[in-house]
């Protein structure tokens, strides 16, 4: 080890690998990962989101996690963000290209795409 | 892209309750699962909650599972990993109840055993993998060591350890920062800096934790410490029979070699700094620190005098600083923190927190991490769960064979070095034994006497000879032929070898005994007076009998008598004769009425 450069590029390279075990969960993206879940293509939508926050950096701040049924079978994929302080978000019948639009105007925005939400599909 | 990590506990109490078979199956069901490139297995070091063992952790949930079995992995996989279902049977109860709608359940600061913690000797044990080096360097590892090459002299070091008003984690308690101090005032061609992990304290397992769990932070330390004092050469003195530690601690030195963080002109800078293990055969007494230096040096561990000190006459005669792993393990958190940080955790004279190793008869058994100055109540309720079994709390002992008892009227007692002198105790390396009305104190003297009988290296007289008379004199006692001037024998005594002997162990030795006189007098007059065991431990003052009413003549004790010491005949009532008895119990637990009492 020559320089704090190095030292320093070492650490940013493994911030992402661990940062799964300290994340602040700032921001919780949970996703729907029972049965109907994973039928309905949940995993990709998981991988997506993982992948997306990562490269957006904001692995520290924002938990990827699973669940299980959320109990609304036929808008599966669901997707639900929870923010400190803030109302949950659903997002239904998600796909991984949603999923990325989401990471990118959501969870790095701060703007809800409302027409993935619950709320739209219901009309 | 891994979303999920599973922490499985690689210390030495989860190994030995199979977590290896856990970490093997689990590589074999993600396979099966094809989650393997999603889903990633990290060894780590202790968590601190042995009792509850083998331990798993699954981030970024958090979910704490206690006592997993092979047989459990394909379910935590399928449910957990697959879909998402916390496998609630498994999550360790205590933080079960505080799930809650928005957090997941069962996770681990939640619990009564992490909440009141403040971890920082053993902040990345149990977090990340001791076996890569880059998951330490993650975690801000040797950025201290950068700070004190790039931005400090080694005064400026001292200073900031001198400020912390850190004291030595080992039992001593010595300002570590005068320690440095005196070692940097030394004029030498060369220093060492060496690491005491010769942990002999029966009971006390932090240091064998914090090098399985977390061993760069000792080398970063040890790295800091010979910048601040001037040396070029480390030793960790570490007992053989800690192997899961000695081989991380040789992996974590191997990989700072090659990461040029040991080593020639470690930073660019002219610094150079390597680090030698050398293990020891497991005498308590080379735990003592010059006694330490002299089997490093290759000779039979005893002490010698002090002075001069090993800051001035160390190891092979060159002044050296020998700290606790422990000690060490605080030195990165201090340098990156600043010395205000670590006062703000603990009392005046005892600053920072102190790791705790929890045995005897309380319910989490494990290794806690508290602010000095946390009380012993907070210890053994809240973190510790309580004396199990409706059992009654009589004792705290702390500090090991050197330490004393803290009777339960001192149980509100704030925990630092300074009160636990005042009550006739000390704080050793930092052993908690809880003990419940079932334990008789003059039976723990005893014991603890007894080890240190076995451990004097025998150079002096005082501690050799001393030690055994003041077991005699027990052994008097307990087996019911003491006499009143006995305990006034043992109290001179005592006090003669305390102020004779060579080295702490014999110094200290006594003090089991003098504090169980000091609070629990009463129980030796017991066995002196009435010739009684109060807590019923003490055999030869026992004595087993039937209760003639109960007894229904089933014949199920005589048959199960070792010793053929019960007679009686179907269907009448059975009697013991007291002069075959070997007193080994077994009548009690066979018994199915209940009419066998010991007295």
């Amino acid at each position: 080890m020559k320089s704090l450069e190095e030292l320093m590029a070492i650490k940013a390279k493994m911030q992402d690998k661990v940062s799964v075990r300290t994340s602040s969960g700032d921001i919780r993206v949970v996703v729907g990962m029972a049965t109907c879940g994973i039928a309905a293509g949940a995993r990709p939508v998981l991988n997506a989101f993982v992948e997306g926050v990562s490269e957006a950096g904001l692995t520290d701040k924002v938990q990827v996690t699973q669940t299980g049924c959320i109990g609304i079978c036929q808008y599966e994929p669901v997707v639900e963000v929870y923010e400190k302080d803030k109302e949950k978000v659903t997002y239904v019948k998600m796909t991984a290209e949603k999923a990325k639009e989401v990471v990118e105007k959501h969870i790095k925005g701060g703007n809800i795409v409302t027409e993935y939400t619950i709320g739209a599909s219901q009309i | 892209m891994i979303r999920s990590h599973v922490l499985v506990c690689g210390g030495t109490g989860c190994t030995s309750s199979g977590s290896r078979a856990i970490s093997e199956k689990l590589a074999e069901e993600l396979k099966i699962k094809g989650l393997d490139e999603e889903v990633k297995i990290v060894q780590t070091g202790c968590f601190g909650l042995c009792a509850l063992g083998p331990i798993m952790i699954i981030y970024p949930e958090g979910t704490f599972y206690s006592m997993v079995t092979p047989e459990d992995i394909p379910e935590i996989v399928e449910e957990h990993l697959l879909k998402g279902r916390i496998v609630e049977r498994l999550v360790y109860n205590d933080s079960a109840e505080a799930k809650t709608e928005d957090a997941p359940a069962g996770s681990l600061s939640d619990t009564q055993f992490y909440k009141k913690q403040k971890r920082v000797a053993l902040r990345n044990c149990g977090v990340i993998n001791p076996e890569v080096i880059d998951e330490y360097i993650a975690m801000d590892g040797y950025f201290a060591l950068a700070k004190v090459l790039k931005e400090m002299t080694p005064d400026d070091v001292i200073k900031t350890i001198l400020d912390s008003g850190l004291r030595g984690r080992g039992g001593g308690g010595f300002p570590t920062g005068r320690k440095w101090m005196f070692a940097k005032a030394s004029v030498s061609d060369k220093k060492y800096v060496v690491c005491n992990a010769d942990e002999g304290d029966p009971g006390a397992f932090m240091d064998r934790s914090v090098l399985e769990g977390d061993p760069h932070a000792v080398i970063e330390a040890m790295a800091i410490a010979g910048y601040a004092i001037g040396a070029d050469e480390g030793w960790v003195y570490v007992r053989a029979e800690y192997p899961i530690a000695v081989r991380r601690l040789q992996i974590a030195i191997d990989q700072a070699r090659e990461y040029g963080l040991l080593g020639k002109n470690i930073f660019g800078t002219d610094f150079n700094f390597d680090i030698h293990i050398r293990l020891g055969a497991g005498a308590f007494v080379c735990g003592e620190e010059t006694a330490l230096l002299t089997s490093v040096e290759g000779n039979r561990g005893e002490p010698r005098p002090r002075p001069p000190f090993p800051a001035v006459k160390g190891l092979w005669e060159k002044p050296t600083i020998v700290n606790n792993v422990e000690t060490y393990a605080n030195i990165a958190q201090i340098i990156l923190n600043g010395s205000d940080w670590f006062r703000s955790f603990g009392t005046e004279g005892s600053t920072g927190t102190k790791v705790f190793a929890l045995g005897g008869k309380i319910k989490n058994t494990g290794l806690v991490e508290i602010p000095m100055g946390t009380t012993l109540r907070e210890v053994i309720e809240e973190i510790g769960g309580g004396v199990p079994n409706g059992k009654k709390f009589k004792a705290a002992q702390t500090g090991g064979p050197s330490g004393g008892c803290l009777p339960a009227e001192l149980i509100d007692t704030p925990i630092d070095f300074d009160t636990l002198v005042k009550a006739g105790s000390m704080m050793g390396s930092g052993g908690l034994i809880v003990m419940d009305e079932d334990t008789c104190m003059v039976d723990i003297a005893k014991f603890f006497l007894e080890f240190t009988v076995d451990e004097s290296c025998g150079k002096c007289s005082p501690c050799r000879v001393g030690t055994v008379r003041l077991l005699e004199i027990l052994e008097k006692i307990t087996s019911g032929n003491g006499e009143m001037e006995d305990l006034d024998k043992l109290e001179e005594l005592a006090n003669y070898i305390k102020s004779a002997s060579l080295c702490a162990l014999g110094q200290t030795a006594p003090n089991p005994i003098l504090s169980t006189l000091h609070f629990f007098r009463d129980e030796y007059i017991a066995h002196i007076v009435d010739k009684k065991c109060p807590a019923g431990v003490c055999k030869q003052l026992l004595s087993y009998n039937i209760d003639a009413d109960k007894c229904k003549g089933c014949t199920l004790c005589a048959r199960k008598c070792p010793a053929g010491a019960i007679v009686g005949k179907v269907k009448e009532v059975h009697v013991i004769d007291n002069q075959k008895c070997v007193k080994c119990g077994a009548c009690i637990e066979t018994c199915k009425f209940g009419a066998i009492y010991k007295k």
